[in-house]
Formats: structure tokens, sequence, C-alpha cells
């Protein structure tokens, strides 16, 4: 379906968008370059169905090459189901069916004979809430690595822990404690510590929903200036609420809206010049 | 308006109108349910006092009096008993008959006069004052509490009655011959003449029958229950998980004696008829039957308990470690049943008290002879099996032969006890842990 074509899908009732913003016809077309010169990903087409209910409608977007990509939108909006097309993740939930391409390196993710398992080692995710094992941290940073077999002795092994700690800027706080259970952690800390266990396979992207959304301001400016870090290595997909988020630590940022792709373009385009008329109510705070 | 509607209220009344009505219920009808209570459970023995008195040689024996009390109790119950009484019964049991039906009267009379009593203080002493919402909250809370206090004094007054029991057996038999006795023959010479049977009470072989045929029912159970658990909780498909979880509970529906004479009569034999096609010895009722018979009795308790510790770990160590490109099989290796494991210890401990406590099925398919053996194939006899057959059948409450059941009794509690002291004490800690 050609991009720039207007949608003119009915919307069901109780997700009328008039009824938040107060305008009964809607356009939901994309505005805004959906491509990038360098793309790691590419998104085509997709939608995305949870039984019957459809929650992403024809999302293209391309991921840049070491870019922080930003996706922001009023809860609800498909944002986050979006980001677990990346590493195939809406596999584990029941019901859930994806359509569309999602290429990396110019194949499809989702083509029948691409294994998810070696795919998530490839693309990592960050979750909403700290999730360590209920192991000791070395063990948790060393997850990974033992599970893909990417190291032959302790000593890599160790090595590995201790850089993927020192690139998650945790090292200094825990180099004492590697043998502790890592949710005796602070809330940031786990954070951070599953950051580490996230890079520690030296994934090409990684991909964040709302990793900072349980943290408190300190914790969550530690872990964005982290974000900063990290995206000379890794490219990165992030999904906030945060607006101000969204403009710290991203390149490009994508709006969404009821599941549809609303407005995409430089950071400092969207919150400046917003093109279309819900991205502006949404960033001046108007809605959401 | 909602303050307005409520400030209107609290001139009048505290509380909403139906705790009002509520109070006024319990005030009303309570003293006179104690009334009814009270009287229906002194009125046989007053009315068995007063028909006593009439006749005329009621001061004769206490014991006597007792058999007297039985005949009478027989007569009113029983027409046929009646008819062949003597005149001196009948006669009380009429005069029984005639008490019991004013005092019926007097019951129902009492009552609706306490009641109309209470009603009327009721209507009396009920002001909007009243803070009726915060009482019935608190008549509440106290009729609860005395329903856990019930339980816990039965409980108790349980314990107390094995306990003494079981010191008059310790007066008779050594602890130190009871608990590490090797031989267990409880039958007593009844005579002095009567050859044999000087009676060893040694418990050695029964708790080793106990351990061997609960030790096999945990082979059994523990694996398959937890397996099965795994599939149902992390790979089954929900509608395979909707149909195959009741089925499995089915299993724990089925009667302990159903699954005793299935051991008795199909996995004995079968068992035997296969050692002896192998060249081995089975005895018909052999350990190895009731212990596997027991396990599939025990694999629904094994696998609930491990399902829910299992679901339980939280989706986010799921999603953590399949988003790391970890298998499914690997997710639940490393991270789910590791997190799990002190809780299913717990659900297995619980299970391994719950093998011992068992009997239907030991009494039927594992024998009564005390060996004291560690071979699967042979006979074994349980802790329970041992007090069911002292206790079944007629009974002197004075030979050692009885109160040896007390005492099996009381050890057994303490077994169990101590087992599910160390699992709630080890679920607690993983709750420490983890949480």
């Amino acid at each position: 379906m050609d991009i720039t074509e207007t949608l003119a899908i009915p919307i069901p009732e109780q997700l009328d968008p008039s009824a938040t913003t107060g305008h009964a016809d809607l356009d939901l077309t994309t505005v805004g370059d959906i491509t990038v010169p360098d793309p790691r990903m590419k998104l085509r087409d997709i939608n995305v169905f949870y039984g019957q209910k459809q929650a992403v409608f024809n999302v293209n977007l391309d991921i840049g090459s070491n870019s922080v990509s930003a996706m922001i939108g009023p809860s609800g909006c498909g944002k986050t189901t979006l980001l677990r097309c990346l590493n195939r993740m809406n596999d584990t939930i029941d019901g859930c069916r994806v359509e569309g391409r999602v290429e990396m390196d110019g194949k499809n993710v989702y083509a029948r004979k691409v294994d998810p398992v070696l795919l998530r080692a490839r693309v990592g995710m960050v979750f909403q809430k700290p999730n360590p094992f209920p192991k000791s941290i070395f063990d948790n940073v060393a997850y990974g690595p033992r599970i893909h077999g990417l190291v032959h002795d302790r000593t890599d092994l160790e090595e590995i822990v201790h850089t993927s700690l020192e690139r998650a800027g945790l090292l200094n706080e825990v180099k004492d404690r590697l043998d502790q259970p890592g949710t005796g952690l602070s809330g940031g800390q786990q954070q951070r510590l599953c950051i580490a266990r996230a890079i520690a396979v030296s994934p090409e992207v990684i991909l964040m929903d709302e990793p900072c959304s349980a943290l408190d301001p300190i914790a969550t400016a530690r872990i964005e200036e982290l974000i900063g870090e990290l995206r000379k290595n890794f490219s990165i997909a992030i999904v906030t609420h945060s607006m101000q988020q969204a403009a710290r630590v991203s390149q490009r940022t994508a709006y969404f809206h009821l599941g549809y792709l609303v407005e995409v373009g430089p950071t400092k385009d969207i919150f400046t010049t917003p093109k279309h008329q819900l991205t502006e109510e949404y960033i001046t705070g108007r809605f959401g | 308006m909602l303050r307005q509607a409520r400030d209107a209220n609290a001139t009048r009344l505290n509380s909403l109108p139906e705790y009002f009505g509520m109070l006024g219920a319990i005030w009303a009808g309570a003293p006179a349910l104690l009334v009814y209570f009270v009287w229906l459970a002194f009125e046989g023995d007053i009315l068995m006092a007063q028909v006593l008195e009439m006749l005329p040689d009621a001061d004769s024996m206490a014991a006597t009096q007792e058999l007297l009390i039985g005949d009478i109790r027989n007569a009113i119950e029983n027409p046929i008993s009646y008819r062949i009484a003597s005149e001196e019964v009948r006669m009380a049991a009429d005069r029984y008959r005639e008490l019991s039906q004013t005092a019926t009267l007097a019951l129902t009379a009492t009552c609706l006069s306490v009641f109309a009593v209470c009603s009327a203080l009721a209507l009396k002493f009920m002001t909007p004052r009243i803070r009726a919402r915060a009482q019935v909250e608190k008549i509440i809370r106290g009729f609860l509490l005395l329903c856990s206090m019930l339980a816990i004094f039965i409980t108790i007054g349980i314990v107390l009655s094995v306990l003494f029991e079981a010191s008059r057996f310790f007066q008779i038999v050594s602890v130190t011959e009871f608990l590490f006795g090797l031989d267990w023959s409880p039958q007593m010479a009844i005579r002095e003449d009567q050859v044999g049977s000087s009676g060893a009470f040694g418990a050695v072989p029964l708790f080793v029958g106990t351990l061997l045929i609960s030790f096999i029912a945990m082979l059994v159970a523990a694996p398959v229950g937890l397996m099965s658990a795994i599939y149902l909780s992390e790979y089954a498909p929900s509608k395979v998980r909707a149909a195959v979880k009741p089925l499995l509970e089915i299993l724990a529906g089925v009667p302990t004696v159903v699954y005793g004479f299935f051991a008795a009569i199909v996995v004995g034999p079968a068992l035997r008829g296969f050692g002896q096609s192998v060249g081995l010895d089975v005895a018909s009722e052999s350990a190895l039957a009731a212990g596997f018979v027991m396990g599939i009795m025990i694999i629904p308790f094994v696998s609930s308990i491990s399902d829910d510790v299992i679901t339980a770990v939280p989706q986010a160590m799921r999603d953590g470690s399949l988003a790391m490109g970890a298998t499914h099989s690997e997710t639940m290796r490393r991270v789910i049943l590791p997190a799990a494991l002190p809780g299913i210890i717990g659900g297995l401990l619980l299970a391994i008290s719950r093998a011992i406590g068992e009997t239907m099925i030991v009494v039927m398919a594992a024998g009564l002879s005390a060996n004291l053996t560690a071979n699967p194939l042979e006979a074994v006899t349980t802790v329970t099996v041992q007090i069911v057959t002292l206790l079944v059948g007629d009974q002197e409450f004075d030979s050692p032969k009885t109160l040896a059941a007390f005492a099996l009794g009381l050890a057994l509690f303490f077994i169990t006890l101590a087992l599910n002291f160390i699992a709630l004490y080890v679920v607690r800690k993983y709750r420490e842990q983890y949480e």
C-alpha cells in the first residue's frame, strides 16, 4: 500500500480520536520522511492484531544506525507493540498476529526460516520494569554469553561481564559484590544491570520499552546519559512517555496515535515545528 | 451535591440505615439463639436426671445406673426396644417422653419471650446516636474470631487426648524401647497360659516401612508432577491447559480406597507376575505396589502446587530471558526453575507429609507384617496401617496393644508437623530472598 495514500479506515467508536481531540474528521496519514540514510532495521506495512482487535495500522518506519529513535504517543497508541515486533517478542503473546515486513540486513525477520531465538541475540531489549534474574550480579550479566556459547573459559567470561558492567556505568558501584543477588540493587542500578545484561551479547540493536518509567529523576538522568554513550556502538529504539526524555536522548522521533504512525522526523523538528495537528496538540500538552 | 447529601444525612444518622437494622436484628435475635442452644445442650441430661429420681432404686451403683440410662434411651428411640423393655424402663421412657414434650413447649415459649423482650429493649435503646456501623463491624469480627478459635481449640484438644493416652502407653513400655526397638509384634497374651505373643513395641520397622513407601511414592510423584506442571504452565496452549488441568485434578478426587483396591488387585499382582517372569521373588503385597499407587495419588497434589509456584514467577523474568535469545527450555531451566525451586521444595515436603499420613492404600496393598527391610519387593507395614489394625475390633483400653496406637499417632503427628514446619520455613525464606 502506498504510504502517502490517505487512509480511509473506519475508526471504531470507542477509539474515536475526536473524543480526545475534538476533531471529527481525522487525517492519519504519516507526515514526514519515514526513511533514513543508513537504516539498521526497516518496518514495512506493519499491522498487528491481538485476537480480533487491531493495535497497529500500516506502519512504515526506519530505525537508523548508531542513533536513537524515539517512539512517543498517548497510552495505547501501539508504540510498545510495534517495538516488540522488532525482536519478535510479540510471538510470546497468545493470540498476537503480525502482518508486514521487518527487515534487518535486507531480510525479513518474520520469514519462516528465521529463528527468533537468534534474532533476539542480535536485537536486545530492556524492559519498563527492571527485571534482573534472581541470580548474582555476575550471573545476570553472564546469562547471555553462557546460553549463546560466546565464551570458552572463565577469564573470557569475566572480561565480558566487566566490560558490559563498565559500559553500563555500573562497574564501580558493584565490583566488590558481583556475587550478591542482582535483585538487591536499587531500581536504577537494576535497570543498568539489565542494560549490561543486554549488551553482554553484543547485540546490534537495543530496544528500550519505557526504561525509566519506574525510576526516580536522578536514576533517569544516569540512564539517559548512558543511552547517549551507547548510541556510539548500538542502534537504539526507545519507547517513552516522557516527551522531554525523547527530546533529550533521541535524534529521530515518531509520534503514534491510536495505532497509526502520525508523524516522524528529526527530533528537533518534531518538537519545534510539528507538522501534524495531532502531534502539535500532544507535545503542547493539550491531551495525552 | 454529593457532599450536601452526605451532610444532610450526617445530621440524622451516622451509619447507613441497614446497619441499624442489622444491629437491631442481632440485639433481638442473638440472646434468644443463645438460650436455644444452651437449652438443647443440657435438656437431655436434666430430663434424664428427673426421670431417674422418679425411679425407686435410682440411688444404686453408678455402673448399673449407666446401663439403666442406656436402656431407657434405647426404649425412647426404638419401638422394638420399648416392647421388650422391663416395666420399670417403660415407665421411665413414658415419663421422659412427657417431660420432653413439655420441655419443647417451654423452650419455644422461653425463646419467644426472650426474643420479644430483647426486641423491645432494642427498640427502646436504638437511637440515631448509636454507631451502628462500628458495632456491627465489631460483632462480625468477634464472630469470625470465635470460629477461628474453635478450630484451634479442637486441634489442641486432639493433641492433648493423643498425648494423654500415649503417656499411659509410655508408663508400660519405655520411650527408648518404642523409638529404638527393632521388633514390632503388638499381640499380647490375654491369659497367663497363652503361648507366644509377649508383645514387642519397637516402632523402627514401622517407620522404616513408612519412609520406604513414601520414598517410592515421591519417586513417582515428584518427577511426573513437576514435569506436568512445567508443561501445563509454560508450554501448553491455553486450550490444552483448560482441558488437561481439570482432568489431572480428577485424580485428586478419586477416593483413596479406590486407589487402594487398584493397588491390591491390579498393580500388586501385575508386579508379582512381572517379577516372576524375570526371576524375582515379589510379594503379592509389596512396598513397591503401594508406593507406586500412592505416588499416582499425589501427582495432582505436586503438580498443582508446582504449577502455582511456577505461574507466580513474574512474567518479566520470562520476557527478560526470552529477549536475551534464550529458548523456552533454557528459560525454564536457568531462570524459572531456580526462582521457583524453594516453593517447589516446600510443596514436595507437603506432599511427603501427605504420603506419610496416607492409610487406605497401604492397608490394602502393603500388608501387615512388620518387616525391617529396605527391599521394595517385600511386604512392609506402615505407622498408619498399624494404628488401624490396633484400633479395629474389640478393644480394651488398658492394654498396651491399644494404647500403642496413640503413641504411634503422636509420633506421626510430630513427624508431619516437623515436615510442614520446614516446608513453611523454606517457602518463607524464598519470599524474603526474591521479592
